[in-house]
């Protein structure tokens, strides 16, 4: 086993990352930049070293610094976490030249799986189902009419050369077909110059619907049940829960067996996840793989009962999976939401800042996954993901009603976050029907919010204020910033004074 | 102790007294019995009859936000018996300070010195987080002064403009 494990990340996954290292008697070495000296995962990890500026390509991106501290430290190992360089194919290559054992699947793998024309060559290879259509564009509107009467109605032009929405059209039924196809090619000619149209089976309102993989380095791969990801807003993943609500063992079977397939097609080595597309008839169609630990691993863990990354380090440590897929079993409920520094009010603009009040969640079945801490200020630089907020129950229900009940002991002071955008997922009528698409939360966003105006609690409001006031709480103002020097020393001034008052109150 | 409070916009007048360790509070003129506790700075617990709450405090980019349960509530206070901090917020008349409502970057300045706006006009671009975001005039106005430039770092609250 490993002696000394470099987590080169930072943020919430870090600290993950290290809790596990620290499980396993491993020493584990953080790298920082500038901007991060203050962070969690710096102060909780063993050895710490500085390796550039704010810019990530200065500092987290950065190869050659990063295999420096390596050699530095001796550590044998280094883990990626998720983002920076966790698919980088290139870093992955570098450790191996180093000798130091990169924790994730080989670089030739994830160059198999980067490439998405060698990648579709060999999963249509291994029986792996896409989006029924055509690779290439059609010759005559003869030809468009035979191909969408096999793939079948509602069907989706699209520009070969396309992108941004420009030469697509989606055609619900036959007689439209001919119109739509003129169109679509006059946009595609427009727009780039090459008037190709090819045809796809159209997804209508489809779910995301990911599955979880395990492979060791002896020929052993499983799958460890689905994530249901259709939450969405800006391609970026909001909440996440296991199982899926319309995934049923059967169907769990098969698509588990599909990434199984995918996994070995690339020669797949590690945690990896196989992403589907899932239409309303529930057949599922492969999108793509992750060839990294998910931000939302937590609802596996919790409904698996095992530790992905305890798993991941065990896999590169050249252990073999310590279980068989027969042994793999689904129990239980869990729901994820990740707590981004963001601004609800203002497109969900980030609003990086200081952290004055943090009140964590606790109890039964809550599990926080968090970077951040008290005192703490969230740099501008980085993906403003403070952190994860998970809840367990013996099923959907109780796992929705412990993630509403942790969100309301859960407070982050100072700043602003999108705790609130949760409270009313989970209490939306088709939420809690589990009716999700990926179309779900820029609709309800759009929705206005009808909450009736609470004066009692106004007045509550209005009686705590005036007790601050009296009490001095809040004037000495635990104002926003910088944190500056002479910020802290205030800010400590008016502890003293709060806790003579507060005496005085007793 | 007087406080003149504005939540959301309505206006509270509280009297709070305390002798021999009890307090009395009337809002509005209706008294209310309460029980309050501060278990650290910017967390109350206060009884009001039987109910139990608890109450939060923070500042963000210089606005008082009280939380009530999962409630948030924009808050002033004032003290009647003193001058400071008696124009009122919301008041169209006078100048207004703009502000950023969150550390980062100036790239952009939109408008100049003196030139008109309307209300919700962009007046500065501030970046965040690779994030580009138009601080709004808040009222019609003419700017009368633009306090920072381009490339300018800015922390939550600082005063980028001020319209006239």
């Amino acid at each position: 086993m490993f002696k000394k494990i470099l987590i080169a990340n930072r943020g919430e996954i870090a600290v993950r990352v290290l809790r596990a290292c620290h499980e396993m008697g491993i020493a584990a070495v953080a790298v920082y930049s500038e901007v991060d000296r203050g962070a969690l995962h710096v102060r909780k990890a063993d050895e710490a070293y500085p390796i550039g500026s704010a810019a990530a390509t200065e500092s987290y991106l950065n190869i050659p610094r990063i295999l420096d501290v390596a050699r530095r430290s001796g550590t044998d190992a280094i883990h990626p976490g998720y983002g920076f360089l966790s698919e980088n194919a290139k870093f992955a290559q570098a450790c191996a030249d180093a000798g130091v054992k990169f924790i994730g699947p080989t670089a030739a793998a994830m160059e198999a799986l980067g490439s998405k024309t060698r990648a579709r060559q060999a999963m249509e290879k291994a029986g792996v189902p896409f989006v029924p259509g055509t690779s290439r564009g059609v010759d005559s509107i003869e030809e468009a009419e035979q191909v969408a009467a096999r793939i079948g109605y509602p069907v989706m032009l699209k520009a070969a050369a396309g992108g941004g929405g420009k030469g697509m059209r989606l055609v619900e039924v036959p007689e439209l077909l001919k119109s739509a196809l003129e169109a679509a090619r006059s946009e595609a000619e427009r727009s780039f110059g090459d008037s190709e149209v090819y045809i796809e089976k159209a997804i209508v309102n489809p779910r995301h619907i990911e599955m979880q993989v395990f492979a060791d380095e002896h020929g052993n791969t499983v799958y460890l049940g689905e994530r249901e990801c259709s939450l969405q807003r800006r391609h970026q993943k909001v909440l996440e829960e296991a199982p899926s609500p319309i995934v049923d063992p059967d169907m769990r079977r098969r698509m588990g067996e599909t990434a199984v397939r995918v996994a070995q097609a690339a020669n797949y080595t590690n945690a990896g996840t196989v992403e589907f597309l899932v239409d309303q008839a529930k057949n599922f169609y492969f999108l793509e793989m992750n060839t990294r630990l998910q931000v939302e691993h937590p609802v596996t863990e919790l409904i698996t009962g095992l530790d992905l990354v305890h798993l991941q380090i065990r896999i590169a440590a050249g252990e073999k999976l310590p279980f068989k897929q027969d042994d793999v079993r689904v129990r239980g409920h869990a729901i994820e939401c990740r707590i981004y520094a963001e601004d609800p009010d203002n497109n969900y603009f980030p609003s990086p800042g200081k952290i004055t009040l943090l009140q964590e969640p606790s109890g039964p079945g809550v599990r926080i996954d968090t970077g951040m801490y008290e005192g703490w200020t969230v740099p501008i630089d980085y993906d403003p993901l403070l952190a994860k907020l998970i809840g367990y129950g013996s099923d959907r229900d109780q796992a929705i009603a412990r993630v509403t009940r942790a969100l309301n002991e859960c407070f982050v002071g100072g700043i602003k976050t999108n705790i609130s955008l949760f409270r009313r997922i989970l209490r939306d009528a088709d939420f809690r029907a589990a009716k999700l698409d990926t179309g779900f939360l820029d609709r309800m966003v759009k929705r206005p919010e009808d909450r009736p105006a609470d004066s009692k609690a106004a007045e509550v409001a209005a009686i705590a204020a005036g007790l601050f006031a009296a009490l001095g709480s809040t004037e000495q103002g635990s104002g926003n910033g910088a944190g500056s020097g002479s910020r802290a020393t205030e800010k400590e001034d008016s502890n003293w004074k709060n806790a003579g008052r507060r005496e005085a109150l007793r | 102790m007087l406080y003149d409070i504005t939540i959301d916009g309505k206006k509270y007048r509280l009297d709070l007294n305390r002798a021999d360790g009890r307090w009395s509070c009337r809002l509005d003129g209706r008294e209310f019995e309460i029980d309050p506790i501060l278990t650290r700075p910017d967390v109350l617990s206060l009884r009001i009859g039987d109910l139990s709450y608890e109450v939060k405090s923070e500042r963000v980019a210089n606005e008082l936000h009280l939380w009530v349960g999962s409630t948030c509530f924009a808050v002033e206070v004032r003290d009647p018996r003193s001058l400071r901090g008696r124009t009122r917020a919301g008041d169209d008349h006078g100048p207004r300070k703009i502000t950023a409502p969150m550390p980062g970057k100036v790239v952009r300045l939109l408008v100049r010195e003196g030139d008109e706006v309307e209300p919700g006009q962009g007046v500065v671009v501030v970046e965040a987080m690779k994030m580009q975001n138009e601080i709004k005039s808040p009222k019609k106005g003419s700017i009368q002064k633009i306090l920072v430039s381009e490339g300018a770092a800015v922390n939550a609250g600082d005063v980028l403009a001020i319209v006239e």
